[in-house]
């Protein structure tokens, strides 16, 4: 599946888009297909995600999970720092990450 | 320690009500990000993984208690607690918002601190020996050139868009514990054999996709023409250096390219013609610097401490450095706690590090380019107070030089260019060292982690290197021996095929155990590395 994510641009936290807004859990991105760009570019306009950009994810038992170990930490937080974990992606364990 | 003239403190609060503009209007949709970027860059923000990450500047790596408690109540106000000292002598902060960001800077300018300078294609922020002033073996106290280098670079007009960013240091010791050679600019400030005290000007060292050890281009340059030498070295490479490939748009690469000898010819001729433009910052200006760094009121005290704590015995044979006054020491706190981040520091601890300071050393802390922070002057009769209070703050660590006292860049837990986590690699060392208790008998060894080519973490100086790469989507990790960034620089050798998270703690365990068994007396890790080559320890490796 195609997912988006990008940064919040007041806060900087990392969004991944639900289909009509940006959450903070990686588990509720939906697929956009071949969409993502026209997203991304109206998203970006309207000013509310920042450098967002499209990545290759897959649907798993813990959710969704994206292909790319840097993504995957951007969805979940430092695993070295697990007490700053992003609450609500936290229901998958760290190995998740790795 | 240097305190801001009125022009100073102009400049920098009229930098933040300018960026306070700026990133309102990039709030208000009046900026797109693409005009917004550079903006923030020369402020030193920067879009990580997480969060906006602030770059704070500290020259030189100095700074006075009020204004490492201002850095910890900023970690506690803005961000998540904590801040991370760099491997640049600066800190980190890595989950600021947008909206917060002018505020943090105004916070800082009340400091007489900012973050101008620590992004873009500019001079950055100038590092130097982290011992100045307090080292026995220097011959005068850099700090003031480094701080007549830091009113001459910041906003110079003419160096704000350069082909690439540009780092300086400064050092005045024949022991370089500033990586000097590993800079754009390295300056040694010596003794010529009339006497007279210069600079010696090394160019084009640098670590990245490119390592490089900086060419001596002059011996010696007259003090009083040291700005106008340095300025001519930055023409050189505006004028010559490349911009149409950002990753050979360094000097070192225009000065492999061009040769050292050429590039010499240049520079002289421009310093020739600067010299009779009279670019020079009158010596008045040098002249009131100076006293800022002159020495505090030391005084006689005893010159041993009571040894019978054997833990307190240790911290002092490995944490503290010797002073030009004899009844002093700098002592180093470890910021590498076994198992902790290297480099990471609470609001607390900070806190606790600057009263510290004040109790102890003169108002003073220096961050160390190894990620620790130094008390520059302490009185050997503190020393056993300091160190139960920093014990009792998990900041009482014995491993300065050692394998526990790794530098490790964020990596791919925090930074967006990173390939490979290296945090947890410096962790698990430690963990594995402390554990198994040959941390001691391994003596000085340098150890140094990069989560990705552009060497944060100073990978290629390490005595033993590790650099995190992607293997299509997962971590592997290259090994690398015999790097030293000291006065005996040299860059390290990668040893073979990389590994993975395990192999490569694995593999740092079978060098070592290399190195334990063909060490001759007296030889450190690198000693015994450079005599028998790299042969030995890629069998053990390997075969």
């Amino acid at each position: 599946m195609n997912i988006l994510t990008g940064n919040d641009l007041k806060t900087g936290e990392v969004v991944w888009w639900d289909g009509q807004n940006w959450s903070l859990s990686v588990h509720d991105a939906v697929d956009v297909g071949d969409m993502g760009e026209q997203i991304l570019a109206a998203e970006e306009a309207a000013r509310r995600v920042n450098v967002p950009y499209a990545l290759v994810a897959s649907r798993t038992e813990e959710g969704v999970r994206p292909a790319h170990i840097k993504d995957r930490v951007r969805a979940l937080g430092p695993t070295v720092r697990r007490d700053l974990a992003v609450p609500t992606a936290s229901k998958t364990g760290w190995d998740w990450v790795i | 320690m240097y305190q801001y003239d009125q022009y100073d403190q102009a400049m920098v609060d009229a930098r933040v009500e300018e960026f306070r503009d700026q990133a309102q209007r990039r709030l208000d949709g009046k900026l797109t990000e693409d005009q917004f970027k550079p903006l923030r860059l020369m402020n030193g923000l920067y879009l990580q993984l997480h969060a906006y990450m602030l770059r704070v500047a500290i020259p030189y790596g100095t700074l006075n208690s009020r204004q490492m408690t201002a850095l910890g109540d900023i970690a506690d106000k803005y961000d998540r607690g904590y801040g991370h000292f760099t491997t640049r002598q600066n800190l980190q902060y890595n989950w600021i918002k947008l909206e917060d960001a002018a505020d943090i800077l105004a916070d800082l300018s009340k400091v007489e601190m900012h973050a101008i300078q620590t992004s873009g294609n500019c001079i950055r922020n100038i590092s130097s020996d982290h011992f100045a002033g307090a080292a026995h073996d220097e011959l005068i106290d850099p700090r003031p050139y480094a701080e007549l280098l830091r009113q001459w670079s910041s906003f110079h007009p003419e160096f704000t868009y350069l082909p690439r960013k540009f780092k300086i240091a400064v050092i005045a010791a024949e022991t370089d514990r500033a990586a000097m050679r590993l800079h754009d600019i390295g300056i040694q400030i010596v003794k010529n054999d009339a006497g007279e005290i210069g600079a010696s000007f090394y160019v084009g060292g640098g670590m990245g996709r490119t390592p490089m050890i900086a060419p001596q281009i002059r011996e010696f340059v007259p003090l009083d023409q040291l700005v106008t030498y340095a300025e001519a070295c930055l023409r050189v490479y505006n004028r010559y250096g490349r911009r149409d490939n950002k990753y050979k748009a360094r000097i070192k690469i225009l000065v492999h390219e061009m040769g050292a000898e050429e590039y010499t010819r240049q520079v002289e001729e421009e310093f020739a013609h600067l010299l009779e433009q009279g670019v020079e910052p009158p010596l008045a200006e040098l002249e009131r610097i100076k006293p800022f760094f002159a020495d505090p009121a030391f005084e006689d005290g005893p010159k041993s401490v009571d040894r019978s704590d054997p833990d307190f015995a240790l911290w002092v044979d490995r944490n503290t450095v010797r002073h030009k006054h004899d009844s002093y020491v700098s002592a180093v706190i470890s910021l590498k706690p076994v198992g902790g981040i290297p480099g990471d520091a609470t609001g607390d601890q900070m806190r606790l590090m600057a009263k510290l300071a004040k109790q102890y050393s003169f108002d003073e802390l220096r961050v160390m380019h190894t990620q620790n922070i130094v008390l520059p002057h302490v009185k050997i009769a503190d020393l056993h107070a300091l160190w139960t209070e920093l014990e009792a703050a998990d900041l009482g660590a014995p491993n300065l030089d050692t394998i526990e006292d790794i530098i490790a860049c964020p990596g791919l837990d925090y930074c967006a260019l990173a390939n490979a986590r290296s945090i947890p690699l410096a962790q698990r060392i430690s963990e594995n060292f402390a554990k198994n208790g040959r941390t001691e008998e391994l003596g000085q060894l340098k150890l140094k982690i990069s989560g990705c080519i552009n060497a944060c973490g100073h990978h290629h100086a390490g005595h033993i290197g590790i650099l995190g790469v992607d293997k299509k989507g997962t971590e592997n990790y290259q090994l690398s021996l015999g790097g030293s960034e000291a006065e005996d620089v040299s860059l390290a050798k990668i040893t073979g095929p990389g590994f993975d998270e395990d192999g490569v703690i694995k593999a740092v365990e079978t060098v070592t155990d290399v190195y334990l068994e063909a060490r001759e007396d007296g030889e450190r890790f690198l000693d015994t590395y450079r005599r028998i080559g790299m042969t030995p320890f890629k069998e053990a490796l390997y075969d």
